[in-house]
């Protein structure tokens, strides 16, 4: 049985009944594994509370850190201090000089741009060769295409039927999240593949972005934080007792 | 040979927190259509309403085959009925209506 996975889960922060909610909503539309952004300041307390209400729900829990950095140093800076604490790092790209940073920086594994602002969006041919040497993917949060109408959501399903042409052109995965704030939002796997018909991801690629792409994403980087981890391809299977 | 039209059936699950009645639910579709793909889209779809279960917030719809996509994308992208937050949900999709019952 395939494996869902909603990697942008925006259940509010310290909001608890909302978040329990929200987390429980996912189980029902048939999600086994979410991924709730917490803030960089996030206690390891903040962490473990989210997984004990996933685990009640039935749900594997991913914690996420969503960066905007305003410059390539700092996205640096962020990830030098954030990488080992999170199992997801997504980086909203707001210029081209931090999109490039994050599409050849093998720490990211996630780039997102702007949904309203058009201009924004830099994933061209350059971000996707970039991208798909470090292995990051194309995030695609499905919540402002369902909340936007008119001339806004005209223009950004044609940005996205762009760049998932690009992604597929030069092998970029591409990762479909809810990015929902509230539990009307939420869909269940299915429909969402469906909606994707609109920026011409068929629905087998769709679905595959809703569970092989993520999944794979989030087992690399689990394998990365354990602690039996010695790089690439190596790993510690059986330690000396003192 | 003008082939067949067939027709396929979605069932749907409505979560609103207002009490809907038939015509509601045939505007949110037919509007989310039309938003999306447009009159010309809308013609192809041959959508129609089945039944609408008042108590359980369930109906069934019927389209083309052809442009089953079409109408699950559209039922998927609502957010609100009366302007009202709202979500339909595909509960499932067949070729009959009574192999849509039997699968509930």
């Amino acid at each position: 049985m395939t494996k869902f996975v909603d990697l942008h889960l925006c259940a509010p922060f310290r909001e608890a009944e909302r978040q329990r909610k929200m987390i429980i909503k996912s189980c029902e539309l048939g999600y086994r594994l979410v991924g709730i952004p917490l803030p960089p300041n996030a206690s390891r307390d903040d962490v473990n509370h989210l997984r004990e209400i996933c685990g009640e729900a039935g749900l594997d829990f991913v914690s996420r850190v969503d960066l905007a950095p305003k410059n390539p140093r700092e996205l640096l800076q962020f990830l030098r201090h954030l990488r080992q604490r999170f199992e997801v790092v997504s980086v909203l790209c707001a210029s081209k000089p931090v999109a490039r940073q994050a599409a050849k920086d093998r720490r990211v594994d996630l780039l997102s741009f702007s949904a309203t602002r058009q201009r924004d969006r830099f994933f061209d041919g350059a971000e996707a060769e970039l991208a798909s040497k470090s292995l990051a993917s194309l995030e695609i949060d499905m919540a402002p295409i369902l909340s936007s109408d008119g001339f806004l959501r005209t223009r950004l399903i044609a940005s996205l039927r762009r760049e998932v042409a690009i992604a597929k052109r030069f092998h970029v995965p591409v990762t479909i999240s809810s990015g929902a704030t509230n539990e009307h939002l939420l869909r269940k796997p299915h429909d969402f593949a469906a909606f994707s018909m609109l920026f011409d991801m068929d629905s087998s690629l769709a679905l595959r972005g809703l569970s092989e792409v993520p999944l794979a994403l989030v087992e690399r980087n689990r394998q990365k934080l354990s602690p039996d981890f010695v790089a690439h391809g190596l790993r510690v299977v059986r330690r000396r007792d003192p | 040979m003008i082939r067949r039209v067939r027709p396929r059936y979605l069932a749907i699950q409505i979560e609103s927190e207002e009490p809907l009645e038939e015509d509601d639910i045939k505007d949110t579709v037919w509007n989310a259509v039309l938003q999306l793909f447009g009159e010309y889209g809308a013609s192809k779809a041959g959508l129609f309403l089945i039944e609408y279960d008042k108590e359980k917030k369930q109906a069934v719809l019927r389209c083309s085959h052809k442009a089953l996509s079409m109408v699950h994308a559209s039922v998927a992208s609502v957010t609100k009925i009366k302007d009202k937050p709202a979500a339909l949900r595909v509960l499932r999709i067949s070729g009959t209506l009574r192999a849509l019952g039997q699968k509930a």
